[in-house]
């Protein structure tokens, strides 16, 4: 019989995750290419989608399996934690996916392109109504300016007082890694008091 | 037994799981797992895909990774690693998901290793 009262320190390794989230092209997997420490890995998830029928309103819904790309990179944090960052898909019609990638994250980096900003009311919509998950909005600066306020901005995507808006460049190690660094910073004073999601 | 090796690569995957399609443990995307005895070979009785992720646990690796690895869909990879704990194969490494205060050390740990790296 196997123990699992291993010996050695290999299995006290741990790991945690974040999500980065926002609208198509905002910026999100080169900002995990920025910070990750391997290429980051495109993966096929299959999920499963509780999906209504359309052309039965009675009918009871169905379930179907879809299969959607996902992005994920790694950071080796110390020689026992590994922080992996998860990209949402940026297609709304995925939006399904999102609590299975969000299950369990630490909390999460909604990755805004200002020229774009309609793109990202469902990302800010999402974590808006899902409070137990820390968010932060980073704004990507792709030309070096951002052309409007974070006031303005905080009000055209109504997001709540007191969530970190910050600006970035995804392109950069250092300043995305910052993003990371605000949102653990934000995640750690503000502790989530409800249970983690059953498995 | 020798049947397994003429399987279609155009097998459905939950063929695999017996049409399971949930895990009884926690796995997380981010969750990591280990061979629970590194110095052992797989047992020989296990599905070709469960012996690859034996194979790949010598080091321990998150289900991502693993699904990523050997092109096996998520969901699949879950109840595949499910099954290999309960045979006591491979362990399931703690996955830290800031919800328990008795977690904030860790987390500030996390913020510690990214000061050090992006400052």
């Amino acid at each position: 019989m196997a123990s699992n009262v291993s010996s050695n320190d290999k299995s006290s390794m741990v790991s945690t995750k974040i999500v980065i989230a926002g609208g198509f092209g905002a910026g999100k997997t080169t900002l995990v290419g920025s910070v990750s420490e391997i290429p980051p890995v495109t993966t096929e998830a299959m999920m499963t989608e509780a999906s209504e029928a359309h052309d039965d309103t009675s009918s009871t819904p169905t379930k179907i399996t879809t299969t959607v790309a996902m992005d994920f990179g790694r950071i080796t944090l110390d020689e026992k934690l590994i922080m992996y960052m998860f990209g949402t898909p940026g297609q709304a019609r995925f939006w399904f996916m999102w609590d299975d990638i969000v299950r369990g994250a630490v909390g999460a980096v909604v990755v805004v392109d200002v020229r774009r900003l309609a793109d990202s009311f469902a990302a800010v919509d999402y974590f808006e109504n899902n409070p137990q998950v820390p968010y932060i909005v980073a704004l990507n600066r792709f030309d070096g300016e951002l052309g409007h306020t974070v006031d303005e901005i905080r009000e055209a995507l109504e997001i709540r007082p007191g969530i970190p808006i910050i600006d970035f460049d995804a392109r950069d190690r250092r300043s995305a890694g910052s993003a990371l660094t605000t949102l653990l910073e934000y995640a750690l004073s503000h502790p989530t008091k409800e249970p983690a999601l059953a498995g | 037994m020798n049947n397994r090796r003429r399987r279609g690569i155009r097998i459905r995957p939950y063929t695999f799981t017996g049409g399971r399609t949930r895990s009884r443990h926690p796995l997380m995307l981010q969750t990591l797992v280990s061979v629970a005895d590194p110095g052992t070979a797989p047992p020989k009785n296990l599905l070709p895909e469960s012996e690859q992720i034996h194979r790949l646990c010598r080091e321990a690796r998150s289900v991502a990774e693993i699904s990523a690895e050997l092109k096996i869909p998520v969901g699949v990879t879950q109840v595949l690693i499910s099954d290999l704990a309960d045979q006591e194969l491979i362990y399931i490494h703690p996955t830290i998901t800031g919800h328990s205060p008795s977690e904030n050390q860790v987390l500030e740990r996390a913020l510690r290793g990214l000061e050090r790296l992006f400052q």
